[in-house]
C-alpha cells in the first residue's frame, strides 16, 4: 500500500530520533501550564526536553517552522475499538478470558486516519455485549510498527464491564435463516438486576479462585503433597481488578445502574476507574467523584437509544464542575478523526474555557489511563507526542498538519497528498498488469 | 528400498528424478473431506472474505458451548490415521502428478485432531502410515458472522480457548504425576480425552496467512509454551526475517491469493490486496533467502494444479532445487521423518516420482512414481503396474 511512504518516513524518523527536534514559531497549547505564544518545543530521545519562548536551536537540530500554527498535546481516546480484529466475545456472559490486545491490526487504515485526526494514543476496549467483557490495551499510534510495538509501554491493564441494554439482550432466540440449525442461546442476564448478579458471582468465584491459590501456596509451604489449581484465563483478571492492579472501564448509560456498579465495587473493596459513556453521570455527580471514578462521556450524542434519552450536552461540564476527571471518546473511528471538535462543543454547551475543553481529550483521559505521567501535556519531561493544527484545535476549520508520536513524524499532511497519485499509479498499473496477464494467455 | 535396478533404469533414460513429494497439509485420503479451512481469520478489518465456513462449534443438536470448559469444535483426540481410507480415488489421483506422500489430517474445527503422514499408495492403511501423529491441526473457523450464538465467537475467543485448552492439559499432566507419587489422600484427577489428544500431539499448526497473522501467532505459539508450525502466509514475503527469527517453520499454501470468480466487478481491489496478489508467490523465494525450513501444501488445488502453482513460485524467484525440496526434504524435517523420508538416500524409504524433463513445467509428464519401492504409472489403477522387468523383485 504505502510501504515506499512508509519507510521514507521511518527513515527521516530515525534520523530525527538521532538529532535534536525544534518545532519553533508556534502557539503551544500545552494544556497544563497555560499558552505560550511564538513558542519553540525542542524534542530529544523521543521527549520533550525544553518549552518556552526564548530558545535557540541546538546545533545539528532539525526544525520544524510552525509558524501561524497550533501545537497541542496529542489526543488521547479513552474508548476505541479501532485496530481490533474482533470487538466483542458475547456468547457468554462474563468473557474476561479474552483479550483485545491479542488481535490487534496495526495496518488497519482507520488507525492512520486516527492520526490524521490528531489522536496519538487510543484504550482500546472490548464491547458491550457481556456484563463483564475481555482485556482491553492502550496503544500508541504509531502507524507502520508491529502490534506489539504500538502497546503503550507501562500503561496499567484495564478491563471493560458493561451495564444496561447491551448486557441484557438475551441473545437471538429468532436465529436469522442462516444460522436457524443453530440452537438459540438465550443468555443469562435479561434484566439490570440480572446484570448485577453476574458481575457479583464473578466477583465471588474470583475470591475462591484467589482463595484457593492461596491454599495450595499454604500447604505448599508446609511440604505437604498438593495438586495445584488450573490456571483460569477468566479468574485471573478478576483477581487482578480484587487486588487492585486491572482497572475497571464500565459502559454505562442510567443512573440507577451506575450507582448499583459503584456500590457493587465497593462491597468488593475496588474502585471503578472510569465510567464510560455515563451519558447521566450529571445526574450522580456527586456519587462518582465520592467512589473517585473518572468519567468518560460523548459531546452530544444523543436518544440513539432508550436508555440515551436522558442525555444532556452539558454531562461533561456539569461533572467538571462537580470535580471529576472527565474526558470525551469517541468509541468510533469517524468520531475519532475530530475529537478536538467533540470537545469544543463543551465550550457552547456548559461553558468550559479553552484549557478545560482541550483537558477532556489529553491530560483527563490521560490521568484516567494512569499515564499522564508520560503525555497528555506539553510538559519538559513528558513524551513528545505531539498534533500541529494549521490553526487553533477547537476551530472547525483547523487542519492537523503533522502528528509526532516519541518525537518521530508519523503523519505529515503534505507528504501524503504528495504521495496519493504516486499511490494511484502504482495501482493503475498492478490493474493493467493483471489484466492484460489475463487477456494474453494463451491456451497451452 | 528401492531395487538397484530400478533406480538404475531411471537414470539410464535421462529422465528427471526426484524425491517422491509431499503434500505438507492435506486432505487426501480421507473420503468427503470438507475442504481444508483458509488460513485466514476474519474479523472486523480482515481483507480476505469470510469462508463460507460455517462455525463448527455445535452440530445442530448440541447446546452453545458456555466456556473453555465446554470443550467446543475440538477433536483434539481424532487421528487422521483412524480416517484415512486406502481405497479413497484422492490418493491415485494425487499418485499421477508425483506425490508419494501426504500428511493429512481430520476436518478441520478448532482443534481438528492429529494428521497423520502416509505414503500414496497400499491395500492396508497401516503399512501405508510413515508417522502419526505429526501435529495438531488447529484452525479458527470464520465465527464473525455471528459472535453470539456458542462460545467461543470471535477471534480472540478462539485464541483465548486455545491458550486455556493448552494451559489445562499442562495441568492435567502436572495433576496426574502428582496424583501417581501421592495417591493416598489426593483428589483424583478427572480423565479428559480432549487434553489426552493434546498431550499426544508433538506439535501443532496455527493458521497465519496475513504478515498481521504471523507476526500474532508467532507471539502466540511462544505464549503456549509448544513447537508450533504456521500454514498459509501468502503475505510471508513481507515477514521472512521474523519467520526466521522466531526459528518456525512454515506450510506454504499453493494457492495463490486471487480474485474471486464471483467477486463483483463494481467493488474495486485496494492496491494493498493488489500487491498481496501480486507479490504472494514470491513468498517461497523469500522464506529460502531467509533459511525458513518451509513446504508447500495443496490447500484444496487438484493435484494436478500443484506443478503450476509452484512454477509461479519459482517465476517469482525460487530456485527449481529449492521448489522440489519444499514439495521434499523440507515437508520430512518439519514433520520430524527428515531420517527416513525426502531425500534420495540409501536406507530411506524409496519414494520417487521420474517425469521426462523439468517436473514443474506443465507440459512436462510424470513419468512413473515409486510408493515404498513399488512403481506406479499415472493413470494406471491403484494396483502397482505390472513390473515389465523383474527390477521390481528385489524390492524389500
Amino acid at each position: 500500500m504505502r510501504i515506499a511512504k512508509l519507510l521514507a518516513v521511518l527513515l527521516s524518523a530515525q534520523l530525527w530520533a538521532a538529532n535534536p527536534i525544534v518545532i519553533r514559531n508556534a502557539t503551544i497549547l500545552t494544556v497544563t501550564k497555560g499558552t505560550i505564544n511564538d513558542g519553540s518545543i525542542v524534542i530529544r530521545d523521543g521527549k520533550i526536553v525544553d518549552v518556552g519562548t526564548k530558545i535557540l536551536a541546538p546545533a545539528g537540530a532539525t526544525v520544524i517552522d510552525a509558524m501561524g500554527k497550533y501545537v497541542m498535546p496529542g489526543i488521547i481516546d479513552c474508548h476505541s475499538h479501532i485496530l481490533a480484529e474482533s470487538i466483542n466475545e458475547g456468547s457468554v456472559s462474563v468473557s474476561s478470558m479474552v483479550s483485545v490486545g491479542d488481535v490487534l491490526n496495526p495496518e488497519s487504515i482507520v488507525m492512520y486516519r486516527a492520526l490524521a485526526g490528531g489522536v496519538t494514543t487510543a484504550n482500546i476496549l472490548h464491547g458491550s455485549a457481556n456484563p463483564i467483557g475481555g482485556l482491553s490495551a492502550v496503544v500508541k499510534l504509531r502507524w507502520g510498527k508491529s502490534a506489539n510495538e504500538l502497546l503503550f509501554e507501562g500503561a496499567p491493564p484495564g478491563i471493560k464491564f458493561a451495564l444496561g441494554e447491551n448486557p441484557k439482550r438475551r441473545g437471538s432466540s429468532d436465529a436469522s435463516p442462516a444460522v436457524t440449525t443453530q440452537p438459540a442461546n438465550l443468555r443469562y442476564p435479561a434484566t439490570r438486576m440480572g446484570v448485577e448478579d453476574v458481575i457479583r458471582e464473578a466477583l465471588l468465584d474470583a475470591r475462591n479462585y484467589q482463595a484457593s491459590w492461596k491454599d495450595y501456596d499454604a500447604k505448599k509451604a508446609r511440604g505437604e503433597a498438593a495438586i495445584p489449581p488450573v490456571r483460569d484465563l477468566k479468574l485471573e483478571p478478576l483477581v487482578e481488578v480484587l487486588e487492585g492492579k486491572r482497572f475497571v472501564h464500565a459502559h454505562c448509560y442510567r443512573q440507577d445502574e451506575i450507582m448499583m456498579l459503584l456500590k457493587v465495587a465497593d462491597e468488593f473493596g475496588f474502585k471503578i476507574r472510569t465510567l464510560q459513556h455515563v451519558l447521566e453521570g450529571y445526574k450522580v455527580a456527586d456519587e462518582i467523584l465520592a467512589h473517585g471514578a473518572g468519567a468518560s462521556t460523548f459531546s452530544d450524542w444523543w436518544g440513539y437509544k432508550m436508555e440515551a434519552v436522558d442525555a444532556i450536552p452539558y454531562n461533561a461540564a456539569i461533572m467538571v464542575r462537580k470535580g471529576i476527571v472527565v474526558s470525551i471518546n469517541s468509541d468510533d473511528a469517524e468520531q475519532m478523526r475530530h475529537l478536538n471538535i467533540e470537545a469544543a462543543k463543551t465550550m457552547k454547551y456548559g461553558g468550559l474555557n479553552e484549557t478545560e475543553a482541550l483537558s477532556l481529550i489529553t491530560i483527563n483521559p490521560a490521568k484516567q489511563l494512569m499515564i499522564d505521567k508520560r503525555v497528555g501535556s506539553i510538559e519538559v519531561g513528558k513524551d513528545a507526542d505531539l498534533a500541529i493544527y494549521d490553526g487553533h484545535p477547537l476551530s472547525t476549520m483547523s487542519k492537523v498538519v503533522q502528528v509526532l508520536i516519541d518525537g518521530e513524524v508519523y503523519f505529515d499532511r503534505d507528504k501524503d497528498i504528495e504521495q496519493r497519485p504516486v499511490l494511484e499509479s502504482k495501482k493503475k498499473a498492478l490493474l493493467q498488469k493483471t489484466s492484460s496477464s489475463t487477456t494474453t494467455r494463451r491456451p497451452q | 528400498m528401492l531395487s538397484d535396478d530400478a533406480a538404475t533404469e531411471a537414470v539410464l533414460f535421462g529422465d528427471a528424478k526426484h524425491p517422491g513429494f509431499i503434500d505438507a497439509l492435506s486432505n487426501w485420503g480421507i473420503p468427503a473431506a470438507a475442504p481444508a479451512v483458509p488460513a485466514t481469520t476474519t474479523g472486523r478489518g480482515a481483507r480476505t472474505p469470510a469462508s463460507s465456513t460455517p462455525v463448527p462449534s455445535s452440530t445442530p443438536t448440541a447446546p452453545p458451548a458456555r466456556g473453555p470448559e465446554d470443550r467446543p469444535s475440538n477433536s483434539s483426540y481424532a487421528r487422521a490415521a483412524d480416517q484415512l481410507v486406502a481405497a479413497d480415488a484422492s490418493i491415485a489421483l494425487a499418485r499421477d502428478s508425483g506425490f508419494t506422500s501426504a500428511v493429512t489430517y481430520p476436518p478441520p474445527k478448532i482443534f481438528s485432531g492429529q494428521g497423520a503422514m502416509f505414503n500414496l499408495a497400499g491395500e492396508r492403511v497401516g503399512e501405508m502410515i510413515v508417522a502419526s501423529p505429526t501435529a495438531q491441526h488447529v484452525s479458527f473457523p470464520s465465527a464473525g458472522a455471528n459472535g453470539f450464538s456458542s462460545f467461543p465467537g470471535s477471534l480472540m475467543g478462539m485464541m483465548a480457548y486455545v491458550h486455556q485448552v493448552f494451559l489445562d492439559a499442562a495441568h492435567y499432566k502436572e495433576a496426574r504425576d502428582i496424583y501417581d507419587k501421592h495417591p493416598q489422600g489426593l483428589v483424583r484427577p478427572a480423565y479428559d480425552h480432549t487434553l489426552e489428544g493434546v498431550l499426544e500431539s508433538p506439535r501443532i499448526l496455527l493458521p497465519a496467512q496475513r504478515a498481521v497473522e504471523i507476526d500474532r501467532m508467532i507471539r502466540f505459539a511462544a505464549t503456549l509454551k509448544v513447537p508450533a508450525v504456521l500454514y498459509g502466509a501468502s503475505e510471508g514475503y513481507r515477514a521472512a526475517d521474523e519467520i526466521k527469527q522466531a526459528n518456525i517453520p512454515v506450510l506454504l499454501s499453493l494457492k495463490w491469493p486471487a480474485r474471486l470468480p464471483d467477486a463483483n466487478p463494481s467493488i474495486p481491489d485496494s492496491l494493498r490486496v493488489l500487491e498481496v496478489r501480486e507479490q504472494a508467490p514470491s513468498t517461497a523465494a523469500a522464506l529460502a533467502k531467509a533459511g525458513v525450513t518451509f513446504a508447500f501444501y495443496s490447500d484444496g488445488l487438484a493435484p494436478r494444479e500443484l506443478m503450476r502453482a509452484a512454477r509461479k513460485a519459482i517465476d517469482a524467484g525460487l530456485s527449481p532445487e529449492d521448489a522440489v525440496r519444499a514439495f521434499t526434504l523440507n515437508a520430512a524435517k518439519v514433520y520430524g521423518v527428515a531420517d527416513r523420508l525426502g531425500s534420495i538416500e540409501k536406507g530411506k524409504i524409496a519414494n520417487l516420482v521420474v517425469s521426462e524433463g523439468d517436473i514443474f513445467q506443465e507440459r512436462t509428464r510424470i513419468k512413473y512414481v515409486f510408493v515404498d519401492g513399488e512403481k506406479y504409472e499415472p493413470g494406471s489403477s491403484d494396483a502397482p503396474a505390472a513390473p515389465a522387468t523383474p527390477a521390481t523383485g528385489g524390492l524389500q
